[in-house]
């Protein structure tokens, strides 16, 4: 079966405030040769046996721009893994 | 006596709370903030409800590096009383003063209304003014209110009669129906539901009153067993 990762992220134009807000309570506690801190999501999509390679990145692309990320705001990247069925 | 009602960015029902001890119980109360490191004045503690440090990361996941929590914690070991309410909860169980975490309610939205919960355990210094198995009614506003722990926990939960509140009608999704525990103590309280906004009859309800005048005898008490 084939398993997709993507990712979220701000652009960097984006304020992020909850990056902000972790990145000065790890400061706090002492981590501070932190630079930069980015806070985005992750998702594992698994799809059904039996679809060409670019049939899946086609409806990564389309389920990422439709619905997991915000164009305004985001930007998102993909891995796509072959795992055995465990199952 | 003398409340500290803990003030962190975003906590929105410290001014309930305050007002609630000083003009309905007629005790003092002072708002300590965040990044005060100790607590020494004071002979209860409250940590109020709301969205503290915007509920970033987790519900109460950064207030619990707060400056203020070393002497929380300090404060919760002497065996005073500590009422974590809502957020508070969340941050209570965030800095392990408190066993099991709160997650997002198995519906999908912020459930805000009054809530009828059923006293557990009325052997508390939160809850020893009730009867047992007294159903009250308390308001809820939380999107972040159902109870989770492992099964170890939830056996100890129930073995050393942690669970002091039960909802009716379960609005959130919680394990067990958990509306409220204490610690192994038994002198810190977590609860999502919020006693402050139930303190006159004349705003929906005076429910929440036998809280904190069951603290306040508490530590009465325990203020003539030293002197003694």
């Amino acid at each position: 079966m084939t398993v997709v990762k993507v990712f979220v992220n701000y652009k960097e134009s984006i304020l992020n405030p909850e990056a902000q807000a972790i990145q000065q309570a790890l400061g706090r506690l002492g981590y501070d040769n932190i630079t930069q801190l980015k806070v985005g999501k992750s998702f594992e999509l698994t799809f059904a046996d039996g679809m060409t390679r670019e049939a899946i990145e086609k409806e990564v692309n389309e389920i990422s721009d439709r619905m997991l990320a915000n164009y305004n705001m985001e930007n998102y990247t993909y891995e796509i893994s072959e795992s055995e069925d465990l199952s | 006596m003398n409340f500290a009602i803990l003030a962190f960015p975003a906590s929105n029902c410290e001014l309930d709370a305050y007002y609630a001890i000083t003009d309905v119980f007629g005790e003092e109360a002072a708002l300590v903030s965040y990044d005060s490191e100790s607590l020494i004045d004071f002979d209860a503690v409250i940590v109020p409800g709301g969205f503290s440090y915007g509920d970033y990361l987790r519900s109460g996941a950064i207030a619990r590096f707060a400056p203020i929590i070393p002497a929380l914690r300090e404060f919760a070991d002497s065996g005073k009383p500590v009422i974590g309410i809502c957020n508070g909860f969340q941050i209570l169980t965030e800095a392990g003063l408190l066993p099991g975490t709160l997650q997002k309610n198995t519906v999908a939205q912020f459930v805000c209304r009054d809530q009828k919960l059923i006293v557990t355990n009325n052997q508390t210094p939160f809850s020893d003014l009730y009867d047992d198995q007294e159903v009250i009614t308390l308001p809820i506003a939380h999107g972040d209110g159902n109870y989770y722990c492992d099964d170890k926990t939830l056996k100890s939960l129930k073995e050393n009669n942690q669970i002091v509140f039960k909802y009716q009608n379960n609005p959130n999704g919680s394990l067990s129906d958990i509306a409220g525990i204490t610690n192994q103590q038994g002198n810190v309280l977590g609860m999502m539901p919020h006693p402050e906004r139930a303190v006159e009859k004349i705003l929906g309800s005076d429910d929440g009153v036998k809280i904190f005048t069951a603290m306040i005898n508490f530590v009465k008490e325990r203020e003539v067993a030293f002197n003694e």
